[in-house]
């Protein structure tokens, strides 16, 4: 495959075992020679990545040093926790679920939401369900977010959020990860484990993640791996069906939310090939062509990528300092 | 018109360059590229001049050439108010 013909899905094609071994050699030296713990801490929300990675951590080290967290609040579905409580007894680790509604609550994540959510639509109440959808990008727009309310006799509304309610939603559902992220600790500290992170490389590379609270873990086994590679690593493994066949969502607003309505320009397959394409240098018309657009759609498509791949920086970046303070690596 | 552009200078220079060294913008220079604001920072723009010169900014007006740059800011308005 060169960059001078239509990109096709076997682009990503791997030898899915092969690697799964690659990944797990990495983790156990990563965990003995790099992070001096003596086991891994995944949280499993039910989804694909997080159930791959831990599979990928039992591969590496047994089911005996791993352990699950699987942390549901109000707007969660039902389902992903019993996915993810399928997962940890088919992988036969030690897991624990914990709801972390409370503690949200006393935060005052649903007040700072509803809150916002009711500065754009007043009769917003505590039996409406709602989600913020991206817009603006593929279509040469400037990116924004809509919040989309559905009253309880099911009707539904939506309205472009202004910055600070924008603002306001996102950094009161951003409690979410980062109340995660602190349990994930608490248990990797109790035990002197590592915490793993589970983004694939969509998420990682679009910043798809928060900052501090999903984005924060002591290795991230997949973030190399392209959502389709992720779903074939997963049924290489013999995950659960109802695992690897999941519709991925947010799971962080009470309506139904794809990640592709909330966060990427086109649906998982698309964005592989896209974002391999870029990678790649391969040009907008023969990226089109693989995706059935014209050129100028796919030139679109490149500038979202790249847009959101700025907005990115700031996600990874460690914090600054006037000057290197600590070596990042052994002299 | 230049009324508009300058005001629309000054906010971008108080909330987004902040006397930052090395940071000059001229009329036709694009945020983006210059990565002076990015996607939030146009919400905030956008904000600032819905509230400031009383006009409601369409989702389809949302694009670069209405809003990348201080002169295409500084039109779009004009033009907005006349509608």
């Amino acid at each position: 495959m060169t960059a001078d013909t239509i990109p096709r899905p076997d682009v990503l094609q791997m030898d899915w075992t092969a690697e799964a071994d690659r990944i797990a050699r990495w983790i156990v030296g990563t965990l003995a020679k790099r992070l001096h713990r003596r086991g891994l801490v995944v949280a499993i929300s039910g989804g694909i990545d997080s159930s791959l990675c831990a599979a990928l951590a039992v591969r590496a080290i047994g089911p005996k040093k791993v352990f699950g967290l699987l942390m549901p609040e109000r707007d969660s579905s039902s389902s992903s926790t019993q996915r993810g409580l399928q997962l940890a007894q088919h992988l036969g680790i030690a897991h624990e679920v914990f709801d972390i509604a409370p503690a949200l609550a006393a935060m005052g994540c649903y007040q700072q939401r509803d809150d916002a959510m009711r500065r754009v639509f007043p009769e917003y109440g505590p039996a409406w369900k709602s989600k913020i959808v991206i817009a603006g990008g593929l279509t040469g727009g400037i990116n924004h977010f809509k919040l989309v309310v559905a009253a309880p006799d099911g009707t539904q509304r939506e309205a472009r959020l202004p910055a600070r309610e924008y603002l306001q939603i996102v950094a009161a559902t951003n409690f979410k990860q980062r109340v995660r992220k602190t349990m994930d600790y608490f248990h990797a500290d109790r035990l002197n484990y590592a915490v793993v992170g589970t983004p694939n490389r969509l998420e990682y590379d679009q910043g798809f993640f928060v900052k501090v609270g999903d984005g924060a873990a002591d290795l991230k086994p997949i973030a190399h791996l392209y959502k389709t590679q992720v779903y074939a690593i997963a049924r290489a493994l013999g995950l659960p069906e109802a695992i690897c066949t999941a519709t991925p969502t947010t799971d962080t607003y009470s309506l139904a939310q794809g990640q592709d309505e909330f966060y990427f320009a086109l649906p998982y397959a698309q964005m592989d090939l896209a974002l391999w394409a870029m990678n790649h240098g391969v040009p907008a018309e023969l990226l089109g062509a693989a995706l059935g657009m014209d050129r100028a759609a796919a030139e679109r498509v490149y500038a979202d990528i790249g847009a959101k791949r700025r907005a990115a920086q700031y996600l990874h970046a460690p914090a600054e300092t006037i000057e290197p303070l600590v070596p990042t690596s052994p002299a | 018109m230049q009324d508009i552009k300058a005001q629309v200078r000054q906010f971008i220079a108080d909330n987004f360059i902040m006397g930052a060294d090395g940071v000059a913008l001229g009329d036709d220079d694009s945020f983006l590229e210059h990565q002076v604001l990015d996607s939030t920072g146009f919400l905030e723009l956008i904000s600032h001049l819905e509230e400031s010169y009383g006009i409601k900014v369409l989702d389809d007006e949302m694009v670069p050439e209405n809003l990348d740059s201080l002169s295409s800011v500084a039109n779009y308005v004009a033009r907005k108010q006349l509608a």
